[in-house]
């Protein structure tokens, strides 16, 4: 029979009944350094068309690359975090294929000699267990260019009648970094590809290499998948689903694969070798070219860049350079500052470890600042439509100090909770430090004890009831008593202090 | 060394995107025949165990500072195109995804 | 003073013009008139640039008025090859598939002939990007030789030959992948040097193949084949293979134009069998009088030599697949749409400009390099030529344990005749028999003429190969035997060729 290429699925218990998956995953993530890899153009993100282009990222004639140093350090950083072995001795390649975003119809790339190789990532699944997932190599590579097609229905390829093409991207550095087949992972394998484009996110973010923002195609993601019969050994027929680009659907888009594989596999039928591509608002792939011998790339040793032999000097002054990993410092934070894993994960998916690091180093507690970063500053954020509460904070100029700072009025007295929030909505509307907003909104607890006492008397006078039951042992009757001293006193005073006096007054 | 074939030479020529005429075609399996005939000495030269070489100047690790350059300027990157619109290269209908 | 300024050297016109006795504008006028009167016979110019040339003539001219220290060559004028980009000329490359581009950029050695105020004649003929022995292969038709209209000038560099050898211009850029410099000079009675290997920039030479093309001068004499390498040469950071060192002190060895005590070396597989008898006895008095001049003799082997054509047939073409693949009809130059087809696809246009556009020799040689690229025959055919290119290198090291430089003919035959070899492509490819190996290897070589074979009446060329990064060495043997060769002839080789025009200028 055949190989297949149907969108039926088969059911996901059947699948993982009769088959085990293997996965691959190919990620490519956008270096976020100044230059080009092979020329000095800039690298901005949305400039004008074609702005951010010479002879060597167009392709001129005559024209040669010259490799960017920090695309080389930053290769080596990133294997060495992969805990790879870095090439002493390597060289670029060409791929040979015509593609019209590609200026020269070759990609400088490397084939059988990578950066680094033989490495492996720990990612940590969501029940708190480790997946070992192998990396076959991390290489170096180029862009291409951006193709806008014109004249179809949908601004997709298909039914276009021209295409305008931006070579802006064209030749900004691309790490390729490619995990050997992963086995065993069976009815996690969707978890296991989402844990470790996130892990690899994070490390990369980490290394301080890449903005890797997936929305914005600075790392993207290719699934290799395939199954296997239960109980057999041999490789089956893979499929490669295309720029999956965001952690959700990688996970959809193998588990849909797996179904889809399976189905074929079930009917007895054989899996088409071709790619396939992600649609993010279906939740399914579709058919994409098929593999050939037209895909014959000719590689050669690229004889316009000399060899990379990066000596041993360097690899260790580099792997100096490398951050603690991510998931390590988690750990190590977690416990220096004592949350919970609730508060820790709400911490991380809210991505305000760092603030908080930072807002600890400051002077603030682990727990105040938690509270504020992850309380009001992150409920405004929300409320104003920003999903990244650092940046949101940093568009204004909202800094650890002001935490610091606030907390210090806090625990001196001057400010209770209420008041500290007042305080925040004018720091947050840009009315100055939080000492400043304080001075001019005039928030201060009153430290008179003369005013609360008699605040206290004038309000148990006006309530026997309550001030009876606190008397007759229901202390916690002294709430409501507490709420109106303070309503008395407009919010400036201490309530603890007024629940203090009040039970001073009714119960010695 | 298997004999090159219309068909081979025909399949090369896809993959160089050259739309060779039948006429061409059938000039060049000839020609390159007696060519690849000849460029055959390579394989019968004392080549075990030698190293390829690919550069002829042992250099190595040349590289540049990540310092940005003047751009071309759109102008001047589309001066020599066949077709422009909107500041980028129009180029015919893509027929396959990439 | 009369001095017919289209016969002097480089060395005597910049003399003349720092002493007064000329100017840039009338030396550059003196060029145009002289293209004017014989370049329709010899059509050694794609494009002439009178308007720039004499622009930059009166520039330098006035800048030397007002004292300006200027370089040596100042105000002497020259010709560029057509595979060289030029910022506002067109550049050919001699292909029907960049007809009308004109680069927004210029080519390094472009830059440094501007920076010493060298006006720019114009772009010489060339076959189709530098493939070939005739300039027979050029789209715009082919280069005659000045000493005989009935006979090719070289290639592929014919028309810089050809423009010195007929007193268009005293100088040319030439570029030499497996002999284009050194052939053409061979053929028309003229000095060439193919520097080292890296020796001098290749960013502006639209490449053939980037691991054996390297530009060099293209003279009348060899100390003006110095004098232009001297500014041509030296470290360029956009070309990654470019040697980061001082350009070999070339001008004061041909100055000194000594060798005594120096090591020759004939290398005996490059003379007798297949060497026309008058080249072989011109050759045989050319090592004669090196002697005379106090060199010593040796014999050399180099076995593998044998090999290099077929090496040098699979790695150029590989190379040159690969590189030619920009020029696809999408960002620059031709744009063919096929016949007979409706609404065709970038990969049609790509196709079918891609037949029109390009030679027979180009097409058969991107087809022979595809073959040799490809997956199942890399091994066999590229991967052996690359080993045997090592035996080859390997072979020139050991020679040059015995022998300061090796010496042979140039080329097996004088010029032949148009057509004679154009539908023969393997007996085309024999002329460069005694050329490719320095281009394998990357060392460095120069011809000069040796004299006029007994049979024909035509110039023979003297090939020297000197150790990579020696090539002062070519021009203190060159030297040396020019000196001597001229005081046999009573004069330059160039003063025997016949008087093209009767209308040739005379300077005042």
């Amino acid at each position: 029979m055949s190989a297949t290429t149907t969108d039926a699925t088969l059911a996901w218990d059947d699948v993982l009944a009769a088959f085990d998956p293997v996965l691959g995953l190919e990620v490519h993530v956008e270096l976020g350094t100044n230059t080009k890899m092979f020329c000095g153009c800039a690298t901005e993100f949305g400039a004008e068309p074609n702005t951010q282009v010479c002879p060597v990222c167009l392709g001129l004639p005559g024209a040669l690359p010259v490799v960017n140093e920090v695309a080389v350090e930053s290769a080596i950083r990133i294997g060495l975090a992969l805990n790879c072995e870095i090439a002493q001795w390597c060289r670029f390649a060409r791929k040979n294929y015509f593609y019209p975003d590609m200026p020269k119809n070759f990609q400088t790339s490397q084939y059988d000699e990578p950066i680094a190789f033989e490495g492996f990532l720990d990612v940590e699944l969501d029940d708190g267990s480790t997946f070992r997932v192998e990396i076959e190599r991390a290489h170096m590579e180029e862009d291409t260019g951006k193709s806008l097609h014109v004249g179809g229905s949908t601004g997709r390829i298909h039914g276009a009648t021209h295409s305008l093409v931006d070579y802006n991207r064209a030749g900004i550095p691309l790490i390729e970094i490619v995990t050997k087949p992963l086995r065993g992972a069976g009815e996690r394998a969707p978890e296991v590809a989402r844990a470790y484009v996130a892990t690899l996110r994070d490390l990369l973010k980490a290394l301080d290499v890449s903005d890797v923002k997936m929305e914005q195609g600075s790392m993207r993601c290719d699934v290799n998948l395939s199954l296997m019969p239960k109980g057999t050994t041999t490789l089956g027929t893979r499929t490669e689903t295309k720029n999956v680009n965001s952690l959700r659907s990688v996970e959809r888009a193998v588990r849909y694969e797996m179904c889809r594989h399976g189905a074929i596999l079930k009917d007895g039928g054989s899996i088409l070798q071709e790619t396939r591509h992600w649609h993010e608002d279906t939740g399914i792939t579709t058919s994409g070219r098929v593999k050939s011998d037209a895909d014959d790339y000719r590689y050669f040793p690229e004889p316009d860049l000399v060899p990379v032999a990066p000596t041993r000097e360097t690899v260790e002054s580099l792997r100096a350079t490398l951050p603690e990993p991510p998931a390590q410092r988690r750990k190590r934070l977690q416990s220096d500052w004592g949350f919970s894993d609730l508060e820790m994960r709400d911490v991380l998916n809210a991505g305000l470890v760092d603030l908080i690091g930072e807002t600890v180093e400051a002077g603030a507690t682990p727990a105040g600042a938690r509270k504020w970063w992850s309380g009001d500053i992150a409920r405004r954020a929300n409320a104003e439509g920003s999903t990244d509460v650092a940046s949101y904070a940093a568009e204004r100029s909202i800094t650890p100090a002001h935490v610091v700072e606030l907390e210090g009025l806090v625990t001196s007295g001057r400010l209770n909770d209420s008041m500290a929030r007042q305080v925040w909505e004018g720091v947050l509307d840009g009315e100055g430090s939080p000492t400043a907003v304080a001075d001019a909104r005039g928030l201060e607890l009153v430290q008179d004890d003369g005013a609360l006492e008699a605040a206290v008397d004038e309000v148990i006078a006006a309530n026997p009831d309550v001030a009876q039951k606190v008397r007759d042992g229901k202390v916690q009757a002294a709430g409501a008593l507490i709420g109106q001293v303070m309503k008395a006193m407009k919010g400036q005073a201490d309530a603890g202090k007024a629940r203090e006096i009040i039970l001073a007054k009714l119960t010695s | 060394m298997a004999e090159l074939t219309r068909d081979d030479v025909a399949h090369l020529a896809g993959l160089a995107r050259i739309d060779l005429s039948d006429a061409e075609l059938d000039r060049m399996v000839g020609e390159l025949g007696v060519i690849l005939e000849s460029v055959a000495v390579v394989q019968q030269s004392p080549i075990e165990g030698v190293e390829p070489m690919s550069h002829p100047m042992p250099i190595v690790n040349v590289t540049r500072p990540d310092v940005v350059r003047p751009s071309l300027g759109a102008d001047a990157a589309l001066s020599g195109a066949p077709e422009s619109d909107q500041q980028r290269f129009s180029v015919p209908r893509i027929l396959d995804e990439d | 003073m009369t001095t017919d300024l289209t016969r002097a050297s480089a060395a005597e016109l910049a003399d003349l013009l720092t002493s007064g006795g000329t100017s840039s504008v009338e030396v550059t006028q003196a060029m145009l008139d002289r293209t004017e009167a014989v370049d329709g016979d010899v059509h050694a110019y794609l494009h002439v640039d009178r308007e720039g040339a004499l622009s930059s003539a009166r520039d330098i001219d006035e800048r030397r008025s007002r004292g300006e220290q200027l370089h040596r060559l100042a105000g002497v004028p020259i010709a560029v090859k057509d595979v060289m980009a030029t910022k506002g000329l067109p550049t050919t490359c001699g292909s029907k598939i960049l007809e009308g581009w004109v680069p927004p950029y210029d080519a390094t050695v472009v830059s440094r002939l501007k920076q010493a105020g060298m006006p720019i004649l114009g772009k010489t003929n060339m076959d189709e990007f530098a493939m070939g022995s005739s300039t027979e292969h050029s789209a715009y038709g082919p280069t005659r030789n000045p000493w005989d209209l009935d006979r090719i000038p070289g290639g592929s560099g014919g028309g810089s030959s050809a423009v010195v050898a007929s007193f268009q211009a005293p100088l040319a850029i030439g570029t030499d992948t497996g002999g284009s410099i050194r052939q053409p000079a061979a053929v028309t009675g003229t000095v060439g040097t193919k520097p080292t290997y890296g020796g001098v920039s290749r960013y502006g030479l639209v490449a053939l193949a980037s691991s054996l093309d390297q530009a060099g001068p293209c003279t009348r004499t060899v100390l003006d084949a110095a004098l232009l390498h001297e500014v041509m040469g030296g470290h360029d950071p956009m070309d990654s293979t470019s040697i980061d060192a001082p350009v070999p002190p070339v001008v004061e060895a041909a100055r000194r134009a000594d060798v005594t005590g120096m090591r020759i070396g004939i290398v005996r597989e490059l003379t007798g069998e297949g060497f026309q008898a008058g080249v072989q006895a011109r050759f045989d008095e050319s090592v004669q009088h090196l002697v005379d001049a106090g060199a010593e003799v040796v014999e050399v082997s180099c076995p593998s030599f044998t090999a290099a054509l077929a090496a040098y047939y699979l790695i150029l073409p590989s190379e040159a697949s690969s590189n030619l693949a920009k020029f696809d009809a999408m960002r620059y130059g031709l744009r063919v749409l096929p016949e007979g087809v409706d609404d065709p696809s970038a990969e049609q246009v790509m196709a079918a400009t891609r037949d029109a556009g390009f030679g027979d020799e180009v097409k058969r040689r991107i087809i022979l390099g595809t073959y040799a690229l490809s997956s199942g025959y890399y091994d066999a055919y590229y991967g052996s030529a690359q080993k045997v290119r090592r035996l080859i290198a390997d072979d020139f090291a050991k020679a040059f344990e015995s022998a300061d430089v090796l010496v042979s003919p140039t080329a097996p035959t004088t010029a032949f005749r148009f057509g004679d070899k154009i539908d023969d492509p393997m007996a085309m490819y024999l002329n460069d028999i005694a050329t490719i190996p320095a281009n394998l290897a990357g060392v460095p070589g120069m011809s000069l003429p040796s004299g006029l074979a007994d049979e024909d009446g035509l110039p023979a060329g003297f090939q020297i190969l000197a150790p990579a990064t020696a090539d002062d060495r070519l021009y203190a043997v060159g030297a040396a035997l020019e000196q001597r060769l001229h005081a046999a002839w009573g004069g330059p080789l160039l003063a025997q060729a016949p008087d093209l025009s009767t209308s040739t200028t005379k300077g005042a």
